[in-house]
């Protein structure tokens, strides 16, 4: 049989999972991989200017496409650069397989040149990680790093390959299958379990489906709909699972928590039945956490046994995949009217809805709700940064459908946004993609301008530009008395550091500065009809705060309004 | 807070137990001791794992370790019937005939072995379980103990 280079098995290895796009940065210790991957035509390599912006944009790519994303780099700076990429995407559990050289075999644990104990700095933030010793070995990793990335509570896995790995021969033989006795993910749920929920609902007042990311990784948007309408039970979404239901449903209730609705957060404290579906009880969910939904019986549906029951005691635990759960349960449920809980929840949402000054400042929700509006009924997604920004984008756009929102739920990565919308731009060729940012957050990964011009990737990025870390001063003001300590970002906002535009034109990039609300419409019009990437700097109000708000150690329904 | 008794079977692998202990430190579990060696199948491991915890850290202890992807089956020993067995090799001082001579009375109450004596220390070793090795060590403590070496507990459940 034919005799393979490691390097050239890997490349293999990758096209045989259907891998079309890789993001990275090459170095020393890739070499070999990297002379591989040139010849192979079925792989398009995106070239991005910081490690970092290869995870996030190799994250991106997973978000909007539902495949695994994969990310390369060398050893040393290189694989710790792709570090907070990786540990993003393990929290909002995203499958991706990060690859990194490593130096020389004999050389591990010698302190040699660019070298890091990349295996050992990932093990707390990866599903699995893998340092390869041997080439033999090589078929059989790969096929068992996507297996895992992708199957249970999908992860990022690393490989790590030593350079003369990549350069030993031997026979390429692709396993057809994996089996892997310590790792079995369950899928179906326990049918007595599924029918305890049932019960549960036919017996409840007050009902509420509580969605997370989980229903969104399971491609169960669609299973979700179609039971919560047969039902008629309303659905709130953590931010993680924004798009896994229609927003414009009179069954939604938006998102709830620390910034979510008032009606969503006080349906949770009133209702008596709570069906969690691929959300774990995050504390920015839960508020203060003893007095979380006093009143309900909790069903949990998750892939992963060591979320449920982790946060808050679940009396009906059901272990599966959120799609396979959810098709049981629709053929089971029956209709209901709960007509007096539908109506106490309209009165909330009548009484407190989301809301700020309708004045003619430029406000933050104003260019959210315009953007939103303007492409309305194009293939829209949106990715943000960390902070206010970020908030704005999940309360003020109006989510319809699963895959049109990425966004660092779990680490809360700033920098995130940007990189993270090149990689869903390719993956997603015929979407408009929108990155809105703040003007801290978009400084991190700024570097990637250059991949979105030279790759021609059409990114769209609107910062809401307010001269500072937001959200952060926005805590100083209101428990801090106001000291804002260390978070001016740009003191005369007038005198632009950094002027976006100029830095947009930089790059070879449309700029186009907006300082007044009516300026916005247009602005927006011409980023899109704009061929390549555009920063539109959006001069915001500088101390608009976001509202509603759960503050630290309280209970969910005691949100504070700002003024409305 | 208790003491729980967990056992798991691992992969035989490079990093398995930097990746259990790893898990531990990362979630804050408090671990009492930790035992570990190859099975009748050399690919498999065995750890055990006494763990300092309320019954509701307990529950994560189990499920974080089953998610981790090396490990391959978690038993919670506690409150079933096993049979625990720890070694210890304790050292302690005696720089006279008289006091070597009690010692070697205590130990042979106890059932323990000496396996060196010295000039200033005699080292004894006791093998059972917890309750043997804690009284061995309450005995020998009032001739000044110099040193304590311990394998930490290792756990098979009975055949029932």
């Amino acid at each position: 049989m034919a005799k393979f280079k490691g390097s050239e098995i890997l490349v293999k290895c990758l096209c045989e999972e259907g891998v079309e796009h890789i993001f990275g940065y090459p170095g020393g210790s890739v070499l070999p991989l990297y002379d591989a991957l040139y010849d192979e035509k079925s792989i398009t390599f995106h070239l991005t200017r910081h490690e970092q912006g290869a995870a996030h944009a190799a994250d991106g790519y997973a978000r909007a496409t539902g495949k695994v994303g994969v990310c390369m780099a060398t050893s040393g700076p290189g694989a710790t650069n792709l570090v907070t990429g990786i540990a993003t995407a393990h929290m909002d559990s995203i499958p991706m397989v990060a690859i990194t050289g490593q130096v020389k075999s004999v050389l591990i644990g010698n302190d040699a040149f660019q070298e890091a104990d990349i295996v050992g700095i990932t093990r707390s933030i990866t599903k699995h990680n893998y340092l390869i010793k041997d080439v033999k070995d090589i078929a059989r990793t790969v096929k068992e790093a996507f297996h895992i990335a992708r199957t249970g509570r999908p992860g990022p896995v690393l490989i790590d390959l030593p350079v003369d790995v990549q350069m030993h021969e031997t026979e390429f033989k692709y396993p057809k299958i994996v089996d892997m006795r310590s790792y079995n993910p369950v899928v179906k749920g326990h049918l007595g379990q599924i029918k305890r929920i049932v019960k549960a609902i036919e017996k409840s007042e007050r009902p509420l489906l509580y969605v997370g990311g989980g229903v969104v990784l399971s491609e169960a948007a669609k299973e979700l709909t179609e039971l919560a309408r047969k039902a008629n039970i309303p659905v709130t979404t953590t931010m993680m699972g924004l798009g896994a239901f229609p927003e414009d449903d009179p069954l939604s209730l938006g998102m709830l928590g620390m910034h979510g609705t008032a009606y969503a957060n006080n349906a949770v404290q009133n209702a008596d039945l709570i069906i969690a579906v691929g959300a774990r009880f995050d504390d920015r969910v839960t508020g203060r956490i003893d007095h979380f939904a006093p009143e309900a019986t909790i069903a949990h549906i998750d892939v992963d046994p060591s979320s449920v029951g982790k946060n808050v005691r679940v009396d009906i635990p059901v272990i599966g995949d959120a799609k396979e759960v959810l098709k049981e349960l629709i053929t089971m449920v029956d209709v209901k009217e709960y007509a007096l809980w539908h109506g106490r929840i309209n009165e909330w949402k009548k009484k407190l809805p989301l809301t700020y000054k309708k004045d003619d400042k430029l406000r933050p929700q104003y260019v959210v709700e315009r953007i939103c509006d303007i492409i309305r009924d194009k293939k829209v997604i949106i990715s943000t940064e960390v902070g206010q920004n970020q908030m704005w984008a999940a309360q003020f756009y109006t989510y319809t459908k699963p895959r049109t929102w990425l966004s660092s739920g779990g680490l809360g990565t700033m920098g995130y946004g940007f990189p993270a919308a090149i990689g869903a731009q390719v993956g997603c060729p015929d979407a408009i993609v929108f990155d809105i940012a703040g003007d801290g957050s978009i400084q991190m990964n700024i570097q990637e301008m250059a991949t979105a011009v030279l790759e021609k990737i059409p990114v769209k990025i609107a910062i809401l530009n307010n001269g500072w870390l937001g959200m952060v001063r926005q805590w100083q003001e209101l428990f801090y008395k106001k000291k804002y300590a260390y978070v001016c970002l740009s003191e005369d906002i007038s005198r632009y550091c950094p002027d976006f535009v100029k830095l947009a034109e930089s790059y070879g990039a449309m700029g186009i500065r907006v300082t007044e609300k009516k300026e916005v419409d247009g602005a927006i019009k011409k980023a899109l009809e704009e061929k390549g990437p555009v920063i539109m700097d959006f001069i915001i109000e500088r101390e608009e705060n976001v509202y509603p708000m759960v503050p630290a150690g309280v209970a969910i329904d005691r949100m504070i309004h700002g003024l409305s | 807070m208790a003491k729980f008794v967990i056992a798991a079977l691992v992969e035989n692998k490079f990093g398995v137990l930097a990746r259990i202990s790893g898990l531990f430190s990362a979630r804050g579990f408090n671990i009492d001791s930790l035992a570990v060696g190859e099975t009748e199948d050399p690919e498999v491991s065995r750890m055990t794992i006494v763990v300092d915890a309320d019954e509701q850290i307990l529950e994560q202890v189990k499920k974080q370790l089953n998610k981790l992807i090396d490990v391959i089956r978690v038993y919670d020993l506690t409150g079933g019937e096993y049979v625990g067995r720890e070694l210890i090799l304790i050292k302690v001082s005696s720089d006279s005939t008289e006091s070597r001579e009690k010692i070697v009375q205590v130990v042979d109450s106890t059932g323990g072995k000496i396996v060196d004596i010295g000039k200033r220390s005699v080292t004894v070793e006791e093998s059972g379980d917890e309750h043997r090795i804690k009284a061995l060590i309450e005995l020998l403590r009032p001739y000044g103990i110099t040193e304590i070496v311990r394998t930490g507990k290792i756990a098979i459940q009975c055949d029932n």
